[in-house]
């Protein structure tokens, strides 16, 4: 029936170097280390090969600036020159400063509007996808649809549905214009982001509250806690890591967001544009030096809020808590423990 | 408050042990008892149904409008009327190679997942279960490695992988996807490893198990909704990928679905495929979603399974 | 706590040597000048072999029956079909990024002529010499259209222009004999026709107004209708003047006085199309493109056989189209130059340009071929569609032309959806459109 009696007898052999216990006074050996060394250099690798070059290769062409003009026979001067941090300054002032500064604003407000229904939403979901019904199992996987439906193609799925003679009006009898400049083309948006990314919430805080022992919920049941009680006390902070994580990983994602505003709305539209978009329509004309600033800039932003994000909230994930490092009275305990299971 | 300590709360009146595996299944998080089904009850389920709906409706438009004909493909009746096959067909017309951009977006997903769940576990048990410098760091840059417009990274990386002669190979598609796929996997898997309690490996390592077939044994069947989880959402992340299969693949016989379906036309260039896009992503999204189904049952009983022996 | 902020500070020490890393390589870098290649150099077509030919699919499949014709014909120099995406914009993308990286595996692209410009003076497609097309036999608009700075960079493929859709039932109805020829002639034309009992809730016109290339396009056509421009021969910008002006206000006042319908600012040409099928307005301006759906007899389209086209109006005679259409042309990185070349010539040829009319409704740059009896049986508005193209403007020639119809849209989109008054909104975008051709 248990977990603890998985160590069946046969499988016994002699403690390696580096099991805890050895040394219990002493809590990183050199074996640890060494260990773990292995088991994180190939994600280190992988990661390194796809993303290091591609930065670096950023930052570098962000300090520079294609020589503007045309020659003589009116093509195109060859060469770029250091311009430092120009591309940098550019940023913030004049035409360009008040796009940045749009786009700025409109990207974290999708973040922030988008994150918090997602994560209403996505709990809401994972309740109720961890309660027991019939159908349950149709549940889980019509949650899971809008989250496998490619990006591109629910932008184009939402946009024909925003039409002015779209389904959305219809339902709606309204005559919304939601695809033209203005507050509309927002929260067009936000609802079909929230549409596709709650379910990535919902199934990572499901995975969460699987973990959770129902003995828990007993004892508590036992003490008379009501749902509500329970869900405030157990259920919530118990999860809190794991959708912390997940809240974590749609921030950094919608603080990119690129696809769904370009393909729902358009790219040019100042109501819906994102640094991610703006990034691309530099690049688009073709003006590298300005893209790769903004890019960084981008970059340097996602990593500012989710260190405030960790700060603030604070999540163990990051925590390199010392582990405590197996004591003599335990090993007697689980001895025992493991005596009386066997004897069962 | 940690699961462990509440654990050891519970175990210390004498429930002690994984029983939950074999309850969670049909249990969940408790009911509303019996007496108290009045009002409350019927608002819960009448929230299911918003959920349902939210979630479905505009999947059943996708349906709707795939099932109609070219010509009536912007009515906004529910039904398609009349109803027509003829997008489906189209998606599969010889010269798309949709059966094999689905082949292919079946290979880049699953490689993906399976090399960054191997690495994701590897790496989040070094993180959680044992001691050594600089884990707080190694978690912070794996992490920035999300933070970086996707957009941004596709043409030096298309310069670096022509330079290695990767273009039109599946590792040029692969390796890019785990570098959203890793992140997650390793910051999921380790926050729930360190919920995980410690003491039933110390248990299992006392009894003479090493390291190993104590997280095999133990840790790994006791984090499978965890590892699951990230499983599917790495899997459609990478079958979902666009920009980098665009940029780094010209020959359909590697192209993934994606791609294949921004290559649709319509009947002239000013005329959107629309019924054959909202088609081919029935046909990418259904199967995804039954398998998971499937695998969701299978893969969970496995490993709960393996665990009770 | 204290191990936490320690994880932010440790990375924050990374970044910072990571971004020291990309400075210390600026240093060593400098600035690379390449010696100046002479532009009117005769570029070398060398190179027989297999080559690739880059598009976004021909749905009607034409072109993949040229290309076979040409692989049967030449075994030892097979062109392979390379598809792009269906959206222009990443086609672009797809293009250029090759382009950046050298690619050699792209041989012949397929270019929207808008873009000749930048890809002839960013040097990524090559100088084509004087008989690789039979310009002479060619519109001469799509030739234009395919040269730079007077040296020709493409070969016209096929083109497009601006075509008046009327309910020729409802002029009927009204009593009025012709079509209107200029914009205050179906001003008064719509006056009567929708004072019809049966045309109520019906619209007077639209265009596309959506904020894309399409509005770019339908505000060019107004400002050269009105007998304005947007650049000047040198591509100097022209349009804070009073033909401009009068242009715009076309469009501005066409919302204003409800002759346009409210939503066409979210209109592309399909939902342009949709408007007029479904019987919402009276008049269209759009591209030839629609006129089989308008004519499909299996019950989709309302207008079917009550619809006519003519030339679009401008203020004192028919107005001026813009033109459309793609060019092929050579990328310099490719190996096989000779065959491309020859690929080229063959492909764009009177004889496979009439030969792909047989399934394809794009129209050929060859005029003499809107004037065989056969082809004009099948496509009726073909005379029509002539002159409009033989009226018809190219857009803007500019090498940045993606930031100059960047600047057009959002300064008309202000215009016409009321955020700016004309003057305001012209007089911004001369002063983007400087800015653009001064760098």
């Amino acid at each position: 029936m248990t977990v603890t009696t998985a160590p069946a007898p046969r499988n016994q052999t002699p403690g390696k170097p580096g099991t805890p216990g050895k040394k219990p006074g002493k809590s990183r050996t050199p074996g640890e280390g060494r260990m773990a060394a292995m088991l994180l250099s190939p994600t280190l690798l992988v990661l390194a090969l796809v993303i290091v070059y591609p930065l670096i290769s950023a930052i570098h062409q962000s300090l520079f600036r294609a020589e503007s003009g045309l020659d003589a026979d009116g093509f195109v001067t060859e060469g770029e020159a250091f311009v430092g941090l120009a591309n940098y300054a550019d940023l913030f002032v004049g035409e360009s400063g008040r796009r940045f500064l749009n786009a700025f604003g409109n990207t974290t407000f999708f973040t922030v509007s988008t994150v918090l229904l997602e994560t209403v939403l996505g709990l809401c979901l994972a309740l109720a996808m961890n309660r027991a019904f019939r159908g349950r199992s149709f549940l889980r996987a019509s949650i899971l649809v809008p989250w496998a439906v490619p990006t591109a193609v629910s932008g184009l799925l939402w946009r024909w549905i925003f039409q002015s003679d779209g389904i959305a009006n219809t339902m709606l009898g309204s005559e919304i214009l939601w695809t033209a400049e203005g507050t509309a083309s927002k929260l067009a948006v936000i609802i079909a982001e929230v549409w596709k990314t709650a379910p990535f919430i919902g199934l990572l805080v499901l995975a969460g509250m699987q973990i959770i022992p129902e003995e828990v919920y007993e004892a508590a049941k036992i003490d008379g806690a009501g749902w509500w009680r329970q869900l405030g006390s157990i259920t919530l902070p118990l999860v809190k890591p794991t959708l912390l994580v997940a809240v974590l990983f749609r921030m950094l994602d919608a603080l990119r967001m690129f696809d769904l505003p370009f393909v729902l709305i358009g790219p040019g539209k100042e109501s819906v544009e994102t640094l991610s978009m703006l990034a691309w329509d530099e690049s688009n004309q073709l003006r590298y030096g300005s893209a790769s600033a903004f890019a960084v800039v981008l970059f340097l932003y996602v990593a500012v809020v989710a260190i405030v994000f960790v700060k603030v909230l604070g999540t163990d994930v990051t925590g390199a808590n010392r582990l405590r490092p197996v004591k003599n009275r335990q090993k007697r305990k689980a001895t025992r423990s493991q005596k009386a299971e066997a004897t069962r | 408050m940690t699961i462990s300590e509440l654990r050891s709360l519970a175990t210390d009146s004498g429930t002690r042990g994984g029983k939950r595996t074999a309850d969670r299944q049909n249990a969940g998080a408790p009911l509303p008892t019996k007496k108290k089904r009045t009002w409350r009850s019927y608002s819960v389920y009448a929230g299911l149904v918003l959920i349902f709906a939210y979630c479905l409706a505009p999947f059943y438009w996708m349906i709707v409008s795939s099932l109609r004909r070219t010509a009536d493909i912007f009515d906004n009746t529910l039904l398609p009327a009349p109803f027509s096959l003829e997008n489906y067909v189209k998606v599969f017309d010889g010269s798309t190679m949709f059966g094999q951009a689905l082949l292919n977006s079946l290979i880049v997903a699953g490689t993906t997942t399976v090399f960054a769940l191997v690495l994701g576990v590897f790496a989040a048990y070094a993180i959680s279960r044992l001691n050594f410098r600089f884990k707080s760091v190694i978690l912070g840059v794996i992490i920035a490695t999300s933070m970086f417009p996707g957009i941004s990274v596709v043409v030096p990386l298309l310069r670096f992988f022509t330079d290695l002669g990767w273009i039109n190979t599946y590792q040029a598609m692969i390796i890019p996807n785990l570098s959203f796929a890793i992140p997650l996997a390793v910051w999921n898997l380790t926050t729930f490893m360190k919920q995980l309690p410690f003491d039933l490996e110390e248990a299992a390592m006392i009894d003479g198990c090493t390291k190993w077939q104590a997280f095999r044994k133990v840790l790994l069947p006791l984090a499978a909704p965890g590892v699951f989880t990230t499983a599917i959402l790495t899997f459609i992340h990478s079958w979902n990928e666009f920009i980098i299969a665009l940029s780094m693949i010209n020959d359909p016989k590697i192209q993934t679905a994606t791609v294949a379906i921004s290559k649709f036309t319509g009947a002239t260039e000013f005329q959107a495929p629309f019924g054959e896009q909202m088609a081919a992503g029935v046909i990418v999204t259904v199967p995804l979603v039954i398998m998971v189904l499937i695998f969701q049952r299978r893969i969970v009983e496995g490993l709960t399974a393996g665990a009770g022996k | 706590m204290r191990q936490r902020s320690r994880t932010w500070q440790t990375l924050l020490t990374t970044t910072a040597l990571v971004t020291a890393a990309a400075v210390s390589l600026t240093a060593c870098g400098g600035t690379a000048q390449e010696p100046k290649a002479s532009a009117n150099a005769a570029a070398a077509f060398e190179g027989k072999g297999p080559i690739n030919y880059v598009s976004n699919r021909d749905a009607s499949g034409a072109a993949n029956k040229s290309i076979e014709e040409w692989n049967a014909a030449h075994p030892d120099e097979k062109v392979t079909f390379i598809e792009l995406p269906d959206s222009a914009d990443q086609q672009r993308q797809q293009l250029i990024q090759n382009a950046q990286i050298k690619s050699d595996t792209f041989s012949v692209l397929n270019l929207d002529v808008v873009w000749t410009s930048e890809f002839a003076a960013n040097k990524w497609i090559m100088p084509l010499p004087e008989d690789a097309v039979p310009a002479d036999q060619m519109i001469p608009a799509t030739v234009n259209a395919a040269t730079y700075r007077d040296t020709l960079f493409g070969a016209p493929y096929y083109t497009d222009g601006a075509l008046f859709y009327f309910r020729s039932d409802l002029l009927r109805a009204a009593g009025i004999a012709a079509p209107p020829k200029t914009w205050d002639e179906m001003k008064a034309a719509c006056a009567k026709i929708l004072a019809l009992p049966e045309t109520a809730g019906m619209s007077c016109y639209t265009g596309q107004f959506d904020k894309n290339e399409a509005l770019t396009v339908n505000f060019s056509e107004a400002v050269a209708s009105a007998g304005g421009s947007v650049v000047d021969a040198e591509g100097k910008p022209t349009v804070n003047t009073a033909e401009a002006k009068k242009g715009l206000n076309l469009l501005v006042d066409g919302f204003k006085d409800g002759m346009f319908p409210s939503d066409a600012i979210t209109y592309l040409e399909e939902q342009g199309r949709r408007a007029f099928q479904d019987g919402k307005v009276v008049f269209l301006r759009n591209w030839p493109f629609l006129y089989a759906s308008l004519s499909a007899t299996d019950g989709s389209s309302k207008v079917a056989g009550k619809f006519g086209i003519t030339s679009i109006p401008g203020t004192d005679g028919p107005g001026v189209s813009t033109l459309g259409g793609r060019n092929l042309a050579v990328s310099p990185f490719t190996a096989n130059k000779a065959t491309a070349l020859e690929f080229i010539k063959f492909f764009t040829s009177e004889e496979q340009a009439q030969k792909r009319l047989s399934l394809s409704s794009r129209a050929p740059a060859y005029a003499s071929l809107y004037e065989d009896p056969a082809v004009v049986a099948k496509r009726p508005f073909f005379p029509t569609l002539l002159e409009s193209l033989n009226n018809a403007q190219p857009r803007p020639k500019v090498v940045q032309y993606g930031a100059t119809t960047k600047a057009i849209q959002e300064e008309a989109y202000a215009a016409i959806t009321g955020e700016k008054d004309t003057d305001t909104a012209l007089a911004a975008m001369q002063a983007k459109l400087e800015e653009i051709s001064a760098k």
